[in-house]
């Protein structure tokens, strides 16, 4: 048997930089990373790269940074298997390996022009917010902008000094809830489908783009539509297991798509009739 | 101009051990309990002409269970994609196998390609051989349009009696034919005996489901929500032996290891099962085909339905290795004709 390096290969796995590594829930880290040289991953919002921890392997995480911030990009991981515990251990100036970015994101030149309403259920705003500060770098570009966010409780709420400068803009709606109210919180109480029929829209000219947990999707749909909003226009990002990230191992695999590859974003049309997506 | 050529079987041997000289040979041999399996060979005695399908297909040496992809030093910060190839010639691969190939090959030379994969395969001769008659009640390569040969080889043998008669495909076959300098050129009347047997052969070789080729897509659709997948359910034991011996299941896991410095070590490509499972399970717990029967159903949809929709080729070859390695007797041909008498 020959061994050869290979120049050329889905598995080039780059050197990246910790730059910042903190802890902000008490399941959640955030970790903003630099590629070498400060070379910009230059991903489209809503993609997704692999993270390497040598010695422990390799996980899909999606990009939390709008490609409008250059030079250094963020990823907020949940500690929920090995890989993502070994990332939870990481700290500024430590070394992880980053292939990517991978995946169909969400695609901004479609979105240009419409009214945007965002939907984030629990950890959906990580990705989600890679398109939001997008569209509020870019604002003037996008109509109407409403973002509803719901979590478990107030203290499982991510990015909330960000979610409270989004709530104080008089160019976004803003609105949020918690399942589960605590002595502190003075806001809405219920699931986030509860906010969606107080929202009001402009159905043909209204693209929902909603990110949440598996479960979630079925509920947000069902009022989306029962708001009018055409099914090309409901955008949903969705989570699979993932080993390659190129389409190839399988794992990912709902029906005959690849959600690595074809995904991880979606239109509902697109989608509706795969038994294994939703 | 296609040439064949004939090679005596009373120098079959010497062939064998002549090819061994110039590469590794690896070849069908029996390993006991009408079991058989491809194996380096130095010479043809060992080389089971005839056989059943082999344990696992060919594929075991285009996408290997093990393969080492990349190379990381944590002391270096540094990850080396590699490639691990082996140069070989591989005798005795049937018109299923040939297929199976051929599938892999779109798959992995689909953008983003796989270099690892066409590394390997581009040191690999193809010597195919055919199938004379049915290997056994579990094949059903005529539905699958795999019991003659359609190319994907760089030189075919067909047993004609005293000699084979072999089709030269590739210049790569032909510098086989001329460095082993065992073969003649084939006379009017090898011609004449390869029609008859291909003439023979279709009478033999008949369609072994209730549905024909055409059909077999249009049936898969409409039956996702069959009953026969509930049945399978019960039955499945989740083993993964279906998906090893395979010819056209490529599903992988990607694994660290390290060496016991702690230091470097591979990341490795293992073999996975889309029946285990754990397969489509998200680190959150949710499980996207957490039922056997949805597993099932899936590994048939990717033979049946879904390449045709991508590749316009179904990725069953009809070996039957599924079938014969299922040790809860889940038989491929039973589980159409099931789907077929299926008016749910």
């Amino acid at each position: 048997m020959k061994t050869e390096t290979l120049k050329e290969s889905s598995y080039i796995t780059k050197a990246a930089k910790v730059l910042r590594a903190k802890k902000v829930t008490e399941m959640e880290k955030f970790l903003e990373i630099t590629l070498p040289g400060g070379e910009s991953l230059d991903h489209e919002p809503g993609q997704f790269v692999m993270v390497a921890i040598p010695g422990i392997g390799e996980a899909p995480i999606s990009v939390s940074s709008s490609p409008t911030k250059r030079g250094s990009f963020d990823l907020v991981v949940r500690n929920a298997g090995a890989v993502t515990a070994a990332m939870h251990k990481l700290e500024a100036g430590d070394t992880v390996g980053i292939r990517g970015p991978f995946g169909r994101g969400f695609s901004t030149q479609i979105l240009e022009g419409n009214d945007l309403l965002f939907v984030a259920g629990g950890l959906g705003i990580v990705p989600l917010r890679s398109l939001i500060n997008y569209v509020i770098d870019n604002r003037r570009d996008f109509g109407k902008v409403s973002l509803l966010l719901g979590c478990k409780t107030s203290k499982d709420m991510l990015f909330g000094d960000e979610v409270s400068e989004w709530g104080k803009r008089l160019d976004v709606n803003f609105s949020c809830t918690v399942d589960r109210s605590d002595p502190e919180w003075k806001g809405n109480v219920g699931l986030i489908t509860t906010l969606i029929p107080g929202v009001t829209l402009t159905p043909d000219r209204t693209f929902a783009v909603v990110v949440g947990p598996p479960i979630m999707y079925k509920f947000v749909i069902q009022e989306l539509l029962r708001k009018k909003i055409p099914e090309r226009q409901i955008i949903l990002s969705l989570e699979r297991h993932m080993k390659c990230g190129v389409g190839k191992c399988g794992h990912c695999q709902m029906n005959g798509v690849y959600c690595c590859q074809e995904g991880p974003v979606f239109n509902y049309e697109e989608i509706k009739n795969n038994i294994e997506a939703l | 101009m296609d040439r064949y050529v004939t090679l005596k079987k009373t120098s079959f041997n010497d062939f064998i051990a002549k090819l061994a000289t110039i590469e590794q040979v690896v070849a069908p041999v029996s390993k006991g309990y009408g079991q058989y399996a491809f194996e380096p060979v130095t010479g043809g005695e060992s080389v089971a002409v005839k056989h059943l399908p082999t344990i696992l297909p060919p594929k075991k040496y285009f996408m290997p269970q093990r393969e080492d992809i990349v190379a990381f030093n944590k002391k270096e910060h540094s990850w080396t994609p590699l490639a691990q190839t082996e140069k070989m010639a591989i005798f005795g691969v049937h018109t299923c196998d040939l297929a199976g190939i051929q599938e892999l090959n779109m798959v992995f030379n689909t953008r983003p390609r796989d270099m690892n994969y066409l590394a390997r395969k581009n040191k690999i001769a193809i010597i195919g051989i055919e199938c004379n008659e049915y290997c056994d009640e579990y094949a059903s390569c005529h539905v699958m349009e795999n019991h003659l040969p359609k190319g994907g080889y760089d030189l075919f043998f067909t047993d004609i009696g005293e000699a084979y008669i072999v089709h030269v495909n590739t210049q790569i076959g032909d510098g086989i034919i001329g460095g082993t300098g065992l073969f003649a050129e084939a006379s009017d009347a090898d011609h004449k005996k390869l029609e008859q047997l291909r003439e023979a052969k279709r009478k033999i070789f008949k369609n072994e489901v209730k549905v024909d080729h055409q059909g077999l897509k249009p049936l898969f659709e409409k039956s996702y929500e069959s009953k026969v997948w509930d049945d399978l359910d019960k039955r499945c034991v989740s083993c993964g032996n279906c998906t090893n011996v395979c010819p056209t299941c490529y599903c992988f896991d990607m694994k660290d290891e390290i060496d016991l410095d702690l230091n470097a070590g591979t990341r490795t490509r293992v073999w996975d099962s889309c029946q285990s499972e754990e397969f489509a399970e998200v680190s959150g717990g949710e499980n996207f085909r957490e039922e056997r029967g949805a597993r099932q159903r899936h590994r048939y949809m990717r033979k049946f339905n879904y390449p045709v929709t991508r590749y316009s080729r179904y990725f069953c070859t009809g070996c039957g290795r599924c079938s014969r390695t299922c040790m809860a007797k889940i038989n491929l041909k039973e589980t159409i004709n099931a789907l077929a008498e299926d008016k749910s």
